[in-house]
């Protein structure tokens, strides 16, 4: 029977309550380690097509008759558009079509940033559109920029109220403490350069609509979409089978879809929206700057007595304040913590979520914090964290679904034992050490999520829901969750994703989400569909279901008999057995969160300032591991954006404009493989007990999460140098330096 | 009209001296497998091989290939290099991996057994968002089986 009960749902760290209908009882878990399929590494199924080429990305649609458009954006930081002449543009060749404001309502006369979408239109093809934006007759009012979000927030221009956050007594903890430290950290805007840029193709059929889009969401688009252009969800298709990286930046319909919606519906013709690479790097959301003012009390074995921080996010026109705050809110026991967090209005780019937005930012002010604590106690750093651990939720003292992070510690102590032996590898000018982090994110999905399986009379299963695959290697995962539950080897899955008319409701690819948030929901119908399996090979073969499983392939006896699966579903020639399934609640009353620690190793030229990463061990609690092949991808490349952020990456502004200078991937510095070093990954893989039937959490957030500290940790431990603004740039790698000399002469 | 020798195959293909290779294979004869990602030389998302060596077709112009032939990663599906890629998971979100794969076999043809900092050398140009690049070093490596 379908219980309907009240869950409560996390995003992001955003929670909100929600009506969840339940209709299966919970499966029995899986034992911990590697099981047949899952817990073992697999290639992916959808490998192949990527690597030659054959998988079709939005970037590669060609639908015929499609045009192709081009959008006019405001070159000033903030302007108004006095005078819009389309006549021109509209005699150029090819042109079908043009809107301004009025006609669309995401095209703007004030433009609050560069890169604001203010006009549009569609070619034939999309030189043709470009040529005629040129032809564009506009007029423009320059305003005045507004940059500095100190700034900002003393002219109250904030994008929302002050977030603020206390619990205890920080007076009292601060005058407790025998050592109190504090310092200021910065961190740079940074941004996502998915490799695939926004882009979306739209197409009317009467009244229905069909986007093909480059997305993480497909029914949120859907809903979106939907809404904005008054139709119902239904009359809306979202498509994306192959997306070219997302970052967080690619949930939301974006401005493009709704101006390809808008010119396909003037000119009765599929129009693609595309941004170029200069674009997407004006006008795609970005990580926003933070200015973060800390401070801690200790006592001198360690005890935290008080956190107390000031964060202030350079949000941009537009967006959303990340909480940058909760690393300090959450990571430690501390009885006595008070935070504001505060959004300064600009005219810059709108952020968007990037990759843990918040905690990457908060966890490198935090975990600085702690060192810089460490080194005026004369504390071990993994010791200090060690003391400070929290057995509860220290914000709501709810209890841990599972919390292994003093686990994770005790594997990252021979990457920490490291210390001396590199420290003794210095030599010249180039200085080696050693510096950890730790981590703490979200990552346990939640419910509504639905899965269908289907096995035909062959034998073959295939997994039918319309979640997307964003690079993350969900397909692969899905499989073989699906694979195990049949007893099916991952050769005879297929699993079919990326169409919102294809399948069920599905959850956000965003959060860490996507497999503990759908894995339990394949898991379920593949369950289903096993049920059935079993229900007929009993009547068939004439045997008690009790005594029969599935494994390798065919329907096993107890007492050693066995039949080949395609035995069993041939006998229904074109009939199809169909499992359905979905995602249960999150554990009640409790906290589902990952934790980790990362061990970063470090050598720093302290003539020239430069900075290498020699290597990182990288050891995290997720769960149970589905595929170890696809998670250590996925640290990887957390550890590689998280070293960009660190070291290189940073969205600069010319001061007097405010017009970005870094648009182009030659400006923007992306890490390359030159800049990879030895990365060393450990995933506990224990499934957490009161998590679904599976017990997995998600890991594309957490490991870009602690990098950045431990690499600017590494550097101290190196050189005694405290780097607090990221990107560490060779002048404030200089500056730390010079900070430290005169510390050691005032000595 | 220009001729084109694309993948071991002649093609006949319009373009004004302004249109690049990567247009004319992925809009005229439908070579999508070749992806841009920035458009203006600074990525790789776009190599292919021009005689065996590697070029960016997006900011190469079509009048400037002449007789030069071209090998997209559709001319490299059977390369086993591909197979070196999936199995050592080198792909995440794909977009860059066709144009990696196109510089590894440049690389792999003059250089069999690349040394580490040669496979760093030969494929910096080669950027991958998603961060697959220790996977790719694995797969250069074992691609041989
Ligand atoms: S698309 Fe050609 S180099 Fe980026
Ligand atoms: S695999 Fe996504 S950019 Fe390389």
């Amino acid at each position: 029977m379908a219980r309907l009960i009240r869950t409560e749902k996390e995003v992001e760290g955003r929670y909100t309550e929600q009506w969840i209908v339940v209709e299966e009882d919970p499966l029995d878990r899986w034992p911990e380690g590697p099981l047949e399929v899952v817990g073992r590494p697999a290639a992916r199924v959808d490998g192949l097509q990527r690597a030659r080429g054959e998988a079709r990305y939005t970037a590669d649609l060609a639908l015929p008759g499609m045009l192709h458009a081009a959008v006019l954006r405001s070159p000033h930081a903030h302007a108004r558009v006095r005078r819009l002449d389309f006549a021109p543009a509209l005699e150029a060749p090819g042109v079908r079509a043009a809107v301004g404001p009025g006609d669309c309502d995401v095209l703007v006369e004030e433009a609050g940033y560069q890169g604001a979408p203010v006009a549009a239109l569609a070619a034939d093809t999309f030189s043709e559109a470009q040529a005629a934006l040129a032809r564009v007759g506009v007029e423009w009012e320059v305003l005045e920029p507004l940059l500095d979000p100190d700034e900002a927030v003393s002219r109250g221009e904030l994008i929302e109220e002050a977030s603020r956050y206390e619990r205890g007594d920080v007076e009292r903890g601060l005058a407790e403490a025998d050592v109190v430290v504090e310092a200021e950290y910065r961190t740079a805007t940074v941004l996502h350069n998915a490799l695939e840029t926004h882009q979306a193709v739209c197409e009317w059929e009467g009244d229905e609509l069909t986007v093909y889009i480059s997305t993480q969401w497909i029914w949120g688009v859907r809903k979106d979409v939907a809404k904005r252009l008054g139709l119902p969800p239904d009359k809306v298709r979202v498509v994306c089978e192959y997306m070219g990286g997302g970052f967080g930046a690619k949930i939301d319909p974006g401005d493009h879809t709704y101006l390809a919606a808008e010119l396909a519906r003037r000119t009765g013709r599929p129009v693609r929206c595309a941004l170029t690479r200069r674009e997407e790097n004006l006008a795609s959301g970005n990580r926003h700057a933070t200015v973060q003012r800390l401070r801690a009390g200790a006592k001198a074995d360690g005890t935290l007595t008080a956190l107390e921080g000031e964060f202030t996010m350079a949000v941009g026109w537009d967006g959303f304040v990340s909480s940058t705050a909760g690393p300090m809110k959450m990571l430690y026991g501390c009885e006595n913590v008070r935070t504001v967090e505060l959004g300064a209005k600009l005219t810059t780019g709108p952020n968007d979520a990037f990759r843990a937005p918040g905690f990457v930012e908060g966890t490198f002010g935090l975990e600085r914090l702690l060192d810089e604590l460490a080194a005026k106690l004369e504390l071990d750093p993994l010791e200090l964290r060690r003391r400070n651990g929290a057995d509860a939720d220290p914000v709501d003292g709810r209890p841990f679904s599972a919390k292994n992070l003093a686990e994770c510690y005790r594997r990252a102590e021979p990457h920490w034992a490291r210390r001396g032996e590199v420290r003794a590898r210095s030599e010249g000018p180039w200085r080696r050490g050693v510096g950890l982090a730790s981590q703490v994110w979200y990552g346990g999905g939640g419910p509504p999520s639905y899965a269908w399986v289907r096995v035909g009379s062959d034998g073959r299963a295939t997994v039918l829901t319309a979640m997307q695959d964003i690079g993350t290697g969900t397909r692969t995962a899905m499989a073989q969750i699906a694979a195990e539950e049949l007893g099916l080897p991952l050769e005879r899955l297929s699993v079919s994703l990326g169409d919102s008319s294809r399948g069920p409701y599905a959850a956000i690819s965003a959060g860490s989400s996507t497999t503990p948030s759908m894995g339990p929901a394949v898991r379920a119908a593949a369950a289903d569909a096993a049920r059935q399996i079993v229900e007929i090979a009993a009547q068939r073969f004439e045997v008690e279901e009790r005594v029969l499983s599935l494994r390798g392939g065919r329907v096993v006896s107890e007492d050693g008999k066995s039949w080949a699966l395609e035995d069993v579903t041939g006998l229904l020639e074109d009939g199809q057995i169909l499992g359905k399934g979905s995602r249960g609640p999150n554990p009640a009353g409790m906290r589902v969160l990952t934790f980790g620690v990362q061990v970063a190793e470090v050598a720093v030229d302290v003539e020239t300032g430069e900075v290498r990463v020699e290597r990182i061990a990288a050891i995290h609690d997720v769960g149970r591991v589905v595929n170890p092949l696809g998670a250590s991808s996925q640290v990887e490349g957390g550890i590689i954006q998280g070293i960009g952020h660190t070291l290189s990456e940073q969205r600069l502004l010319d001061p007097g404009s405010g017009r970005a200078l870094t648009v182009t991937l030659d400006a923007y510095k992306l890490p390359t493989i030159a800049d990879v070093p030895e990365i060393v990954t450990e995933l506990l893989d224990v499934p957490d007990g009161h998590l679904t039937s599976l017990g997995s959490k998600g890991l594309g957030e957490p490991p870009i999460i602690p990098t950045a500290a431990a690499i600017a940790n590494a550097i101290r431990d190196a050189t005694g140098a405290d780097v607090r603004s990221l990107p560490i740039t060779r002048e404030e790698m200089l500056r730390a330096l010079r900070e430290a000399r005169e510390r050691a002469y005032a000595l | 009209m220009t001729e084109l020798l694309v993948n071991g195959g002649r093609h006949e293909v319009h373009g004004s001296v302004l249109t690049t290779l990567a247009e004319v294979l992925r809009g005229h004869l439908g070579l999508t497998g070749t992806k841009v990602a920035c458009g203006e030389g600074h990525c790789g998302a776009c190599t292919v091989l021009l005689d065996g060596a590697p070029a960016l077709a997006c900011i190469t112009l079509l009048e400037a290939v002449g007789e030069r032939e071209v090998t997209t990663i559709e001319g490299l599906r059977d390369h086993p290099l591909v197979d070196a890629f999936v199995r050592a998971d080198a792909v995440q979100c794909g977009f860059c991996t066709p144009g990696q794969i196109v510089s590894a076999a440049a690389l792999v043809r003059e250089t069999p057994a690349p040394t580490r900092e040669q496979v760093r050398h030969a494929m910096a140009g080669n950027l991958c968002r998603c961060g697959t690049y220790p996977k790719i070093e694995e797969a250069i490596s074992t691609w041989q089986g």
